[in-house]
């Protein structure tokens, strides 16, 4: 049978979602900077899938830009506040755990960078990341809850301990699947997270926070990212948010369920694994663990073939063979790792399934390695 | 005791370690000589999960990465 669970990568496309793109393929193809008529329908188009994705995000419509990814807008969002905030300071601030688009634009910022630890759980320590932030801080960054274990991250209680320091906020797993913190000064996002298309990013800026365009002048998304907006492709995303949205909470409890029994019957049925991040204050649908002696891509491979889609971030999955720095700055087992992420198709069948399987699978890898 | 994991990949190094930590006595160290990236923050979890004491880090003379840990039990 085989199952996808690699929805915190790309989830399947939301049904509402496909059927809103194959519409706007045909009445929102036009540039919508053009005043003629397929240019003004495509521009109607674009400002109401604003309207819904602010909406839905608790923003204004003006406060939200398109980009061609949650990379670019992640990027955007760090890179845009550091440049217009270094009369503040010149340091910029972040979790040890914030997704590699984001370290990698520290390692771009002229200033020094902070990075704060985490706990085994991947829960950023508080008291460090506000000290941090009150000491000159350009601009801080964290993620609302992390891509790779679920852990949620308490964002609300160091915006409450540092109100003035710029708060740049990852909500890209946490959009369209679980509440967002209520404050951020800006935010970024990615559709295919909430079962939208490909190529479409959120990079919302509240009115008031000092931002700045990283990229070379243009007009276009309030003069936040250049280029022609993907207009289909944002009228899908926008639709898929505002179903996911309206199902949120019960989907939400649907899928917790789900990973609650993944973790309780991953540690009872594998010997020697460790199940990662917080088990109560986490994502509905993401679950990691890591198992010992075991080769991750081995174990990717095998469910692979036996139908099953999960990541892992496992040194030999990346194409650096650098491990996880998430399971790294959290002190855990980096070799043997999957994580699981469930989405909108997910049924309970295929969780049984995969539990069915996955012992016998990792007892087979296992096997392998006590050749090598 | 010293373990040459030189172009061993993860998980090898820490499968290596299991295999002979019972080569020494308790209290005794085994250091593994490793240049698997992975192979330090697997180690260091290894040895809570199983137990034992990660004694520390030093180089071994090509610089290779070297991890010390001491048998507890």
């Amino acid at each position: 049978m085989g199952a996808y669970l690699d929805a915190a990568s790309a989830a399947p496309l939301h049904p509402v979602a496909r059927q809103a793109l194959l519409a706007a393929l045909d009445d929102g193809w036009a540039d919508p900077g053009r005043l003629y008529g397929a240019g003004r329908r495509a521009q109607l188009l674009l400002d109401a899938a604003r309207e819904t994705v602010a909406e839905c995000i608790g923003a204004r419509p003006d406060e939200v830009s398109f980009t061609a990814n949650g990379t670019q807008a992640l990027t955007a969002a760090a890179l845009g506040t550091l440049a217009a905030n270094r009369r503040r300071g010149d340091t910029f601030v972040h979790t040890a755990v914030e997704h590699s688009a984001l370290l990698h634009a520290a390692e771009v910022h002229t200033g020094p960078a902070v990075s704060v630890g985490v706990d085994m759980l991947g829960r950023v320590d508080v008291a460090a990341f506000v000290a941090a932030a009150r000491d000159g801080a350009a601009a801080a960054a964290v993620q609302a809850a992390n891509h790779e274990v679920g852990t949620v991250q308490p964002v609300d209680e160091i915006a409450a301990a540092v109100p003035d320091v710029p708060l740049v906020v990852d909500a890209t797993q946490v959009l369209g699947h679980a509440p967002l913190p209520a404050h951020w000064s800006v935010l970024a996002g990615e559709a295919r997270t909430w079962g939208g298309p490909p190529g479409v990013g959120v990079l919302c800026v509240r009115t008031g926070t000092r931002w700045r365009s990283p990229y070379p002048a243009d007009d276009r998304e309030g003069g936040r990212v250049p280029g022609t907006p993907n207009v289909p492709a944002i009228v899908a995303a926008a639709a898929g948010l505002r179903a996911a949205c309206a199902d949120q909470a019960a989907e939400a409890a649907r899928l917790s369920k789900l990973v609650d029994q993944i973790r309780t019957s991953v540690a009872a049925t594998v010997p020697d694994v460790e199940v990662l991040g917080d088990p109560v204050d986490r994502l509905p649908h993401i679950v990691t663990f890591s198992c010992l002696y075991v080769d991750g891509e081995a174990l990717l491979t095998a469910l692979d073939r036996r139908g099953f889609a999960v990541s892992s971030g496992s040194s030999c999955t990346s194409s650096t063979l650098e491990p996880s720095h998430v399971l790294v700055a959290m002190g855990a087992l980096t070799s043997g790792n999957v994580r699981v992420s469930l989405h909108h198709a997910t049924t309970p069948d295929e969780i049984d399934e995969f539990l069915r399987v996955l012992p016998d699978v990792i007892a087979e890898v296992r096997a392998e390695i006590e050749r090598a | 005791m010293r373990l040459d994991c030189r172009g061993r990949r993860c998980p090898l190094p820490i499968l290596d370690l299991a295999r002979h930590i019972g080569d020494v006595v308790v209290g005794e160290t085994v250091t593994v000589e490793a240049d698997d990236p992975a192979a330090g923050p697997d180690i260091r979890a290894w040895c809570r999960m199983r137990g034992h004491e990660h004694a520390g880090e030093s180089r071994a003379a090509d610089g290779t990465p070297a991890y010390t840990v001491r048998r507890l039990h």
